[in-house]
C-alpha cells in the first residue's frame, strides 16, 4: 500500500498490537520549573487514579457484553450437540449438515470491535473450547492464506497446551505442514484422541471444561473486508467436512446483517445456518460510561463542561468509539496532573485532607494564583482577605471545605434543559421523577440534603392526594364540552364554540395541579440554583475540573492540513524564532527553503513553470545577500541556490503538493487548493 | 429388464446400479459405453456439465464405487493450489488400491513431477491392467491455476502413455475453459436439469421408515406444488421436505387425521410450507431457529429475519460523507458550481443539459471521482463549518468499508485502496 500524498488525505495504518513499554519513567513528567510542584505525588496520583478507572470501565465492558457473550455461549453449546453419536435417525440422513454461524452485529465502531473479540476468545477459551482462530481481513487476501493463518492459530494453540502440562508434543513447523482441510481434520482427530485417552485424573480439572470434542471456532472479525472468494470457498470446503470436525463461524459485522446476503449468494449462503446477535448499540455503551465515570462522585477527577464536548462530539461526529472517548478521558487525567500543579490534591478526601495540612508555602502561593480564588477572596470582607493571602493555615482550611463541596457538583447544562421540560410534564411522569429524585438525594451523602429530601416528599403526598380530586374534575370537563359538541351541528357553531373550547381550556388549566406543578418546578429550579452552580463559579474549580479543550482538541482531532499549510506559511508558529516574524504576507527570505517554495507556489496557477519559479527564488534569498552580490549573478543562477531549490522542491513533492506534469516537460502540476 | 446392460459387467452390479441412480440411466449408459471395458482405453478426457444439483457428483461417485472402478475423487475448491491439488491425487492413488498401507508424504510441485510420481505410483500398483479415473469436482476453479494445468490434464492419458481417463465436472460449458491457445477438446456431456417428475421420484423413494411411502409421496407432492416455482435444487428441497415433514404429520400423530386425509393434511402444511419459503428458503432465519419454532408451535413472525435488522447508525459526518460521495459520482462535474455555490451565476436552461445527460445518470452507473471533489462537496452539504481535521480523513477511509452495504448507490470500482477516485 502507498500513499500518495499526505496533504490529501489521512490513511490510517494501524500498528499489529505491539506489547506498550509499561510505566515510563517519572522524568518525563517532571516539568523543568519547579521543584515545589510535587511532580513525583502527581504521577503516583494520577497512575492509580488511572488504574482504578480502567479497571472500572473494563468492569462496565465486561457487564455491557456479559448479555450478549452468555447468547453466544447458549448458541455454541447447542451447535454441535452429536457430533459424536452417529445418529441414524431418518431427518439427520436427509438434512444437510449446515456450519452454524452466528452473525454478530457489532456497530459502526470498529476500533470498539478488537475489545470485544479478546473478551470473547477469552471467555470461550476458558468455558467451552481451547480451539478459537481470530481473522483479520487484511491477512487474508486468499484463501491459501486464510488457511495458513488458521491452522498457524488452532495448532499454536494446541502446543501452548500441551507444553504447559509437559509433554511431549511433536512440533509442528507450518511450512512443513499442508495447508489444507485434511490436515486439520487429522489434526483436530489426533487432538481430541489424545485426550480421550489420557488418564481423567490427571486431567479432569483442565479438560472437563471442555467438552470431549470442543467445536472448533473461526471468527471472521470484520467480515466486510473479507473478498467474496475467499468467503465462499472456504465455506464450501468446510461444508464438505463439517461431518469430521465440528466448526463453528462467527461473523463480526460492522454494518447491517443484510451483507451476508450481499456477500454469499444462495448457493453458499444456504451451507449456513445463521443465527443473529446484536450487541448492545454504542451510544448506550457511551452513556453507561459517562454515567458510571463523569457522573458520578467516586472518581475525584472531573470533565469541564467543554472537554465533555469536545470528547462527545468527536464520538458522534466521527466515530462513535467508546474506545476512543476512554483515550480521550485517559488523555484528559494525564494532561491535568501533568500542567495543574495543584492537581496533587485532586485525590479522594481522605488523601486530600492529608495533602492539604502538608501544603508547603510555594504550594499555598500557587492556590493564590488561581483565577477562582482570587474571585473569592474578593468577594469576602477586607479582614479576612489579609488572613487568606496572608495566613497559609486558614487557606488550608477553606480549600478543604471546597473540596467536599465539589464533589457533589453533578452535570450542569443538562439540568437546566431539564428544567425547562419539567414544566411541560403531565402528572404521572412529573410524580415519577419525583419519586427519582428523592431516591438519588436519599442515596447520596450530603447532610444539606435531609431537609430537600423531607420537602419532595411532603409535595409527593399532596400530588397523591391531588389525584382522586384531579380525576373526576377532569372527566366533567370532557364530558361538558363533548355534549356541547354534540348540540351545535353547524360549522360556523362548531368552530365558534371550539375556539372557546380551547380559551376555557387555557384559562381554567390553572387547575390545582397546575397550581402544585408550578409550585413543584420552582422549588427544584431554586434547589438546582443552590447547589448545581457552575463548576467554574466555584472557588478552587481549578483543582479537580479540567478545561483545557484546545489543548485537548488540538490532540484528539488534529487537522493535519491545516497544521502542514501553517507551517509552511508562518514558519514563526512553530519555531518560535524571531526573525521569521514576518507582516503581512511578504515572503521573509530567512525561512527556510521549503516555506519560500510553497508561497511562491501558492501565487501560481495549475501548472507551475520550473524556470520561472527557480527565477522567483533565487531572487527572494538574493535579496538577503544584496549588498554583496555582484551583477553577473542576477541572470546566472548560483549552483548551490540551484540545490537548495531542487531540495525544495522534491520535499514539496514528497509532501504531496506537486507532481511532475506529463503535458509540458519543464512544469509541475499542483496538487492542492486549486490545483488539479 | 434392465436398462442399463454392458457385457464387461455383471447384470445382478448394473442392477444395483440403476436402483441408485434414478432418472440418469441414459447418462449412465452413455457413460458406460464410453469407459467400455476395464482394460480397455476409455476418451482421454471427459467433461460434464449441468446445473447445480444435477447430479453429476453423485452419479460420478456412485458409478465408479459401485462398479469398483479404480478412480480419484478431487474436490478443486478445496484444493485450492495446483500442488495442493497434484499432491491430493498422488495421495489417493496411492492409498486406491493399497489400501490401508500408510502413505509417504508426497511432494509434487510441478505437472513434470506429477507425470513422474503418477507413472512410478501406477507401477507399483498393479493398475496397468485397468483405466484408472481422475475426476476433477468443480473443474471450473482449474482456470485460476497456472496455464498449463487445464490442457494437461486434457491430455494426461498421452502425456503419461498410461490407462488412465480425466473426467471434468463443473456448473459452467466448456466454452468458458477453452483457452486461448486452443487445446485437446474432451468428449463433453450434459447432465439435463431433473424434471418435476423425476424430482417427485427422487424425492419420494427415500421415505422415513414409520410412514408409508405413499403417505410420504403425497407430501412430497404438495411440496413440489409450493416450492417447484422458486426452487429446482434437489438439495435444498429435499432440505426443506425434512425440516417441515414432522409438522405434516402433526395431526396424524394427534389423531386428527389418517394418512389418507389428504385434505385435512394439505390444509394444515399448505401455509407453514409458505412461511418456510419467506424465511428458511431464503436463509431469513437458520433452520435450527425453524425447527425449534416448529418444535415450541410459535408463531414465526416473532423472530426477526436478517434482513429486518436493515437500520443502521452512522456518526454525523460519515452520513454526510455518504451523501457527498453519492452526489459526486451521479452529478456531472460541471453541476457542481451550481450546486453547491452560493452565487453561481445564471446559467441558459436550453444549453445546460447535454443530450446525453438527460437520460438517467442512474442508468448510466456511478463514475470515478477526486477525492478533494468529494471533500468539497461535504464541506458545502454539511451547514456548520467542517474543520479539515484527522478524523475526517480517516472516515472517507471508513466510508470505504461502509460502501459493500449500501447495494443500490455502492460499487467500489477496483479492490486496491486507491484513494483516488472510487465509485459509489
Amino acid at each position: 500500500m502507498t500513499t500518495c500524498s499526505v496533504s490529501k488525505g489521512c490513511f490510517v495504518f494501524k500498528p499489529s498490537t505491539k506489547k506498550r513499554r509499561l510505566s515510563e519513567k517519572t522524568a518525563n513528567f517532571r516539568s523543568p520549573n519547579h521543584d515545589s510542584e510535587d511532580t513525583e505525588l502527581r504521577f503516583v496520583t494520577c497512575q492509580s487514579l488511572w488504574s482504578q478507572i480502567k479497571s472500572e470501565t473494563e468492569q462496565i465492558q465486561e457487564d455491557l457484553n456479559k448479555q450478549l457473550i452468555d447468547n453466544l455461549m447458549s448458541f455454541l453449546s447447542r451447535s454441535h450437540p452429536d457430533f459424536q453419536e452417529k445418529t441414524t435417525e431418518w431427518t439427520c440422513g436427509m438434512k444437510f449438515r449446515e456450519i452454524p454461524t452466528a452473525a454478530l452485529v457489532l456497530g459502526v465502531n470498529v476500533t470498539d470491535h478488537d475489545l470485544t473479540f479478546r473478551g470473547l476468545s477469552d471467555v470461550l477459551q476458558d468455558n467451552i473450547t481451547p480451539y478459537v482462530a481470530l481473522l483479520d481481513a487484511k491477512d487474508c487476501p486468499g484463501i491459501k492464506n486464510l488457511m495458513q493463518k488458521l491452522m498457524g492459530q488452532l495448532m499454536n494453540c494446541d502446543i501452548e497446551v500441551d507444553s504447559l502440562e509437559d509433554e511431549d508434543c511433536v512440533q509442528v513447523s507450518q511450512n512443513r505442514i499442508r495447508c489444507s482441510m485434511p490436515s486439520l481434520i487429522s489434526w483436530y482427530e489426533s487432538v481430541t484422541k489424545k485426550t480421550d485417552s489420557e488418564t481423567p485424573s490427571k486431567k479432569r480439572n483442565s479438560s472437563s471444561r471442555h467438552w470431549q470434542t470442543p467445536p472448533v471456532v473461526v471468527i471472521f472479525k470484520d467480515m466486510e473486508s473479507f473478498t467474496t472468494k475467499v468467503l465462499q470457498d472456504f465455506i464450501v470446503i468446510s461444508s464438505q467436512h463439517i461431518h469430521e470436525i465440528p466448526l463453528v463461524l462467527i461473523f463480526g459485522i460492522a454494518t447491517s446483517p443484510m451483507i451476508i446476503h450481499r456477500l454469499l449468494p444462495h448457493s453458499v449462503s444456504s451451507l449456513l445456518c445463521i443465527e443473529l446477535f446484536q450487541s448492545l448499540s454504542c451510544k448506550e455503551h457511551l452513556s453507561t460510561i459517562i454515567d458510571k465515570l463523569i457522573l458520578t462522585s467516586r472518581f475525584p477527577f472531573k470533565l469541564g463542561e467543554k472537554v465533555l464536548r469536545v470528547l462527545i462530539n468527536i464520538f458522534l461526529y466521527h466515530d462513535f468509539s467508546v474506545q476512543n472517548f476512554i483515550k480521550g478521558f485517559q488523555l484528559c487525567i494525564l494532561e491535568h496532573f501533568y500542567s495543574e500543579p495543584l492537581s496533587v490534591l485532586c485525590c479522594h478526601q481522605g488523601d486530600a485532607k492529608k495533602r492539604v495540612y502538608s501544603l508547603s508555602h510555594d504550594q499555598c502561593e500557587n492556590i493564590r494564583k488561581l483565577p477562582s480564588f482570587r474571585r473569592y477572596v474578593e468577594k469576602q470582607e477586607s479582614g479576612k482577605q489579609i488572613e487568606l493571602l496572608t495566613n497559609d493555615s486558614f487557606l488550608k482550611i477553606r480549600e478543604l471545605h471546597c473540596a467536599c463541596l465539589e464533589n457533589q457538583v453533578w452535570e450542569t447544562e443538562e439540568y437546566e434543559s431539564s428544567l425547562q421540560l419539567a414544566r411541560m410534564l403531565n402528572k404521572t411522569d412529573l410524580v415519577t421523577m419525583l419519586q427519582q429524585c428523592v431516591e438519588i438525594l436519599m442515596s447520596s451523602s450530603g447532610k444539606e440534603f435531609d431537609k430537600t429530601v423531607e420537602k419532595l416528599k411532603e409535595l409527593l403526598t399532596q400530588f397523591q392526594n391531588l389525584e382522586v380530586a384531579e380525576a373526576s374534575q377532569e372527566r366533567d370537563v370532557s364530558i361538558s364540552s363533548q355534549k356541547e359538541l354534540q348540540k351545535k351541528t353547524d360549522l360556523y357553531h362548531l368552530q365558534k364554540t371550539l375556539l372557546e373550547l380551547k380559551e376555557s381550556r387555557r384559562s381554567k388549566k390553572l387547575t390545582k395541579f397546575e397550581m402544585l406543578r408550578f409550585e413543584v418546578v420552582d422549588y427544584i429550579d431554586r434547589l438546582v440554583r443552590k447547589y448545581l452552580v457552575p463548576a467554574d463559579n466555584r472557588t478552587l474549580h481549578e483543582i479537580v475540573y479540567f478545561n483545557a479543550a484546545t489543548v485537548l482538541r488540538g490532540h484528539l482531532n488534529a487537522a493535519p492540513r491545516t497544521a502542514l499549510h501553517t507551517a509552511l506559511n508562518n514558519p514563526h508558529w512553530y519555531l518560535k524564532n524571531q526573525a521569521l516574524k514576518c507582516d503581512g504576507g511578504g515572503i521573509s527570505n530567512k525561512a527556510p527553503d521549503i516555506c519560500i517554495v510553497y508561497k511562491l507556489h501558492l501565487e501560481c496557477g495549475r501548472l507551475i513553470n520550473l524556470v520561472d519559479w527557480l527565477e522567483a527564488f533565487s531572487t527572494v534569498v538574493m535579496a538577503a545577500e544584496e549588498p554583496n552580490g555582484d551583477a553577473a549573478s542576477s541572470d546566472e543562477v548560483d549552483d548551490t541556490i540551484h540545490a537548495r531549490f531542487i531540495r525544495a522542491v522534491s520535499e514539496l513533492e514528497l509532501l504531496g503538493f506537486i507532481k511532475p506534469s506529463k503535458q509540458k516537460t519543464d512544469h509541475v502540476a499542483r496538487l492542492t487548493w486549486g490545483g488539479c | 429388464m434392465p436398462n442399463l446392460a454392458h457385457p464387461a459387467y455383471p447384470s445382478a452390479e448394473l442392477l444395483h446400479l440403476e436402483s441408485l441412480v434414478p432418472c440418469r440411466e441414459s447418462q449412465v449408459s452413455m457413460l458406460l459405453s464410453i469407459f467400455g471395458e476395464r482394460q480397455h482405453f476409455s476418451f482421454p478426457s471427459i467433461f460434464i456439465y449441468g446445473h447445480t444439483s444435477s447430479g453429476k457428483t453423485y452419479v460420478m461417485q456412485t458409478l465408479l464405487t459401485t462398479l469398483q472402478l479404480p478412480h480419484v475423487f478431487v474436490n478443486c475448491v478445496e484444493h485450492f493450489t495446483s500442488r495442493l491439488l497434484l499432491e491430493e491425487i498422488l495421495i489417493q492413488l496411492q492409498s486406491c488400491s493399497s489400501g490401508t498401507e500408510q502413505t509417504s508424504p508426497v511432494h509434487c510441485d510441478t505437472l513434470n513431477d506429477f507425470v513422474r510420481l503418477f507413472k512410478q505410483t501406477l507401477a507399483s500398483q498393479e493398475l496397468q491392467d485397468q483405466t484408472v479415473y481422475i475426476v476433477l469436482d468443480r473443474a471450473e476453479q482449474l482456470r485460476e491455476m497456472e496455464a498449463n494445468i487445464l490442457p494437461a490434464f486434457l491430455r494426461l492419458q498421452e502425456l503419461t502413455d498410461r490407462n488412465v481417463t480425466v473426467i471434468l465436472l463443473s456448473e459452467i460449458v466448456w466454452e468458458l475453459f477453452r483457452p486461448s491457445i486452443g487445446c485437446f477438446e474432451p468428449f463433453t456431456m450434459y447432465f439435463p436439469d431433473y424434471s418435476i417428475g423425476h424430482l417427485q421420484k427422487i424425492l419420494s423413494q427415500n421415505h422415513p421408515p414409520e410412514y408409508s411411502a405413499d403417505f410420504y409421496a403425497a407430501y412430497i407432492n404438495i411440496l413440489l406444488g409450493v416450492f417447484y416455482m422458486v426452487c429446482r435444487d434437489l438439495k435444498e428441497l429435499r432440505h426443506l421436505a425434512a425440516l417441515n415433514f414432522s409438522k405434516y404429520c402433526e395431526p396424524v400423530v394427534r389423531g386428527e387425521a389418517n394418512e389418507r386425509d389428504t385434505r385435512k393434511l394439505w390444509k394444515n402444511i399448505e401455509p407453514h410450507l409458505k412461511k418456510a419459503m419467506q424465511t428458511v428458503y431464503l436463509r431469513e432465519i437458520s433452520s435450527s431457529q425453524w425447527e425449534r419454532l416448529q418444535r415450541d408451535g410459535g408463531e414465526p413472525g416473532q423472530l426477526k429475519g436478517l434482513s429486518a435488522h436493515t437500520h443502521m447508525e452512522l456518526p454525523y459526518y460519515s452520513k454526510f460523507l455518504l451523501i457527498a460521495a453519492y452526489l459526486a459520482s451521479y452529478n456531472p462535474v460541471r453541476t457542481d458550481k451550481r450546486f453547491f455555490l452560493k452565487h453561481h451565476g445564471k446559467i441558459r436552461k436550453t444549453n445546460f443539459m447535454k443530450k446525453h445527460e438527460k437520460t438517467s445518470n442512474h442508468l448510466l452507473g456511478p463514475k470515478p471521482f477526486p477525492l478533494d471533489r468529494l471533500l468539497a462537496i461535504l464541506y458545502s452539504i454539511v451547514d456548520n463549518r467542517v474543520a479539515p481535521t484527522a478524523n475526517i480523513f480517516s472516515q472517507v477511509l471508513m466510508n470505504l468499508v461502509l460502501m459493500y452495504c449500501l447495494p443500490h448507490l455502492l460499487e467500489m470500482e477496483s479492490r486496491q485502496p486507491q484513494m483516488q477516485t472510487f465509485t459509489l
